[in-house]
């Protein structure tokens, strides 16, 4: 699985309430939650991620709640992965749950500046910073994870399994 | 093996995990509310399964925008209470017969010693506090939890924290899980389990070791968890009908790391904005101004909570231009502090008291923040926004503390009033 994008940068500690507000919980919309993603960092990000954009971050990104907006908003904002240094679990299970790639990559913040031209291989861990023509080691995705991502998310994951199994 | 990874264990049918394995768990319980239930029935459906694996292990609560706040939050609710119907799910706790969700969950014996439960909703850990293993998870993974009732889980390594000593008069709980959290940082338990041991946590009631575990998540955990005693025992025998089996880490468990803390010298602690981890002792932070003081949520918004704050501003006003709120975390807990007179004395000295509601705490609704304003706070984040306007400020402290600043109208060290 390969994803190309411009590079927007973040810091460390990117909390789900700054990625998307509470006062925007009440709706069920992808497009509309899409609109407030990251408003409380930056306004234009909703404008900027529009055409398709990876997120490179610190360490913990995503903590806070559980709520899947989240992801949800970013991935409809045009967001096609996110590399950090690290993730808040909840959030990496429900980006990977709703089919969002997320990368670990410890070295990504220091080697990427904003608007760098990334390619990611997921299948293979392996980062290209195409504008500093640099490779940097991401980790692998454990092969059932990428069978989630594959599959577009845990719904159309899970709806096989159970096609196989004669359950649905 | 430590406590998690016989849960984990028991949960998958194994004699014996070990840290980095990765189980298929069956869950125990199941728990939504009304911001992440929507969408994990809206999921659910997609899935295309009939019914629930079982209506009798899934906990539906309505708490954050109760009742509705808007018309928004009451098609909301009505999709929690058709698919509470239509799946049979008995234990449905609508506006006025529960609260806020982790409270309503221990009160009304659905979480036991020894089992697995899955939470749509980060502060799920809080019920480590009666030895069990509760972690959060998305409406994605709900929805598929609802179809199978099954749930992949690597198994944590446990960071064990032992506290010794004795606190101070007016520090407890608050102060102690947020001074760790402090020297943990935002993602110092990342992945990973928090286990509290020691006399100082053998010493608590339940209120204070779910004050405890209910935080594990603010320093990144999977869960925070304490072994069950006798008073846990006594406190779910009364209130459960199922048998237990509640489990224990064995004297030779292993850890990733033990910490060992004294609590003696800890003065009453508050997490700084706009992060968590930003904590600092009161004195350094003491005579900050205030515009709203907020007791309530599921760390602190228990019976024990209100009565402190009751005992600091009793006889006494809410300083001028402060907002004082106080939000009971449960009906059961409305009803005891209304019996007991407590809430008599906190809206006497000018308390705002409201309905058992996650509100003011994840910035729904009932006290939010203009921009410029700062609040004091008794909840778990005080992240940007959190609160309402993201130009606000948020400073987390103890009921004490809260309460001693509504007083002030500034941040106050409890023990100088």
């Amino acid at each position: 699985m390969e994803i190309k994008g411009k590079a927007v940068i973040f810091g460390d500690n990117i909390d789900t309430d700054v990625i998307i507000p509470s006062k925007c919980l009440t709706t069920l919309d992808p497009d509309e939650l899409a609109k407030h993603a990251m408003e409380g960092l930056d306004p234009k990000f909703y404008e900027k991620a529009r055409g398709g954009v990876i997120i490179v971050a610190g360490k913990n990104f995503g903590c806070g709640s559980s709520r899947e907006h989240a992801p949800i908003a970013l991935k409809h904002a045009g967001v096609r992965c996110v590399i950090a240094r690290s993730f808040a679990r909840i959030f990496y299970r429900n980006a990977i749950n709703i089919g969002l790639p997320v990368v670990e990559c410890p070295s990504i913040l220091e080697k990427t500046n904003d608007g760098d031209e990334l390619f990611v291989n997921l299948t293979e861990g392996v980062i290209l910073n195409l504008t500093k023509n640099l490779k940097l080691q991401a980790s692998k995705l454990p092969s059932f994870i990428l069978e989630i991502i594959g599959a577009g998310g845990l719904v159309e994951h899970l709806k096989r399994r159970l096609k196989e199994h004669g359950k649905l | 093996m430590n406590i998690s990874e016989k849960i984990l264990a028991r949960a998958s049918g194994r004699r014996e995990v070990s840290p980095g394995e990765i189980v298929e768990a069956n869950v125990d319980m199941a728990m939504v509310n009304d911001i992440t239930g929507p969408l994990a029935i809206e999921t659910f459906h997609k899935i295309g399964v009939k019914n629930v694996w079982d209506d009798n292990k899934i906990v539906m609560v309505l708490d954050h925008q109760v009742p509705a706040d808007s018309v928004k939050s009451a098609e909301l609710h009505k999709i929690m209470r058709k698919f509470a119907k239509e799946q049979k799910i008995s234990c449905f706790y609508d506006v006025g017969f529960g609260g806020v969700c982790h409270q309503v969950m221990v009160e009304k014996g659905h979480v036991r010693p020894g089992e697995l439960i899955v939470g749509a909703d980060s502060h799920t850990c809080t019920y480590g506090a009666m030895g069990a293993f509760g972690t959060g998870i998305g409406s994605t993974e709900m929805a598929a939890v609802f179809a199978t009732g099954k749930i992949w889980l690597k198994v944590p390594e446990t960071i064990k924290i032992n506290v010794s000593g004795e606190f101070q008069n007016f520090v407890g709980a608050k102060d102690l899980i947020l001074s760790i959290i402090g020297q943990l940082g935002a993602d110092g338990a990342i992945y990973k389990v928090m286990e509290f041991d020691g006399q100082v946590i053998k010493n608590m009631n339940i209120s204070e070791r779910l004050t405890i575990c209910n935080m594990a998540v603010e320093a990144g955990a999977k869960t925070g968890i304490i072994n069950p005693d006798e008073k846990v025992m006594a406190y779910v025998k009364s209130r459960v009908e199922k048998p237990i089996e509640p489990l224990k880490s064995d004297e030779d468990a292993k850890y990733e790391k033990v910490i060992d803390l004294n609590v003696s010298v800890l003065e009453p602690q508050v997490a700084c904005p706009s992060s968590v981890d930003n904590v600092k002792p009161v004195s350094e932070v003491e005579g900050t101004p205030v515009d709203q003081a907020f007791v309530g949520s599921c760390t602190n918004g228990r019976i024990e909570d209100l009565k402190m704050a009751a005992e600091i501003v009793k006889g006494k006003k809410v300083k001028s231009g402060v907002r004082f709120i106080v939000t009971p975390a449960s009906h059961e807990i409305y009803l005891q502090a209304l019996r007991e007179g407590v809430l008599e004395t906190l809206a006497e000295a000018g308390a705002c008291i409201c309905h058992p509601t996650c509100g003011a705490c994840f910035g729904g609704h009932m006290g939010l923040l203009a921009d410029g304003e700062t609040c004091i706070s008794s909840s778990n984040r005080n992240f940007t926004g959190r609160m309402g306007s993201p130009k606000a400020k948020i400073y987390l402290a103890s009921p004490a503390t809260v309460a001693a600043s509504a007083l002030k109208g500034e941040i106050t060290d409890p023990r100088r009033l």
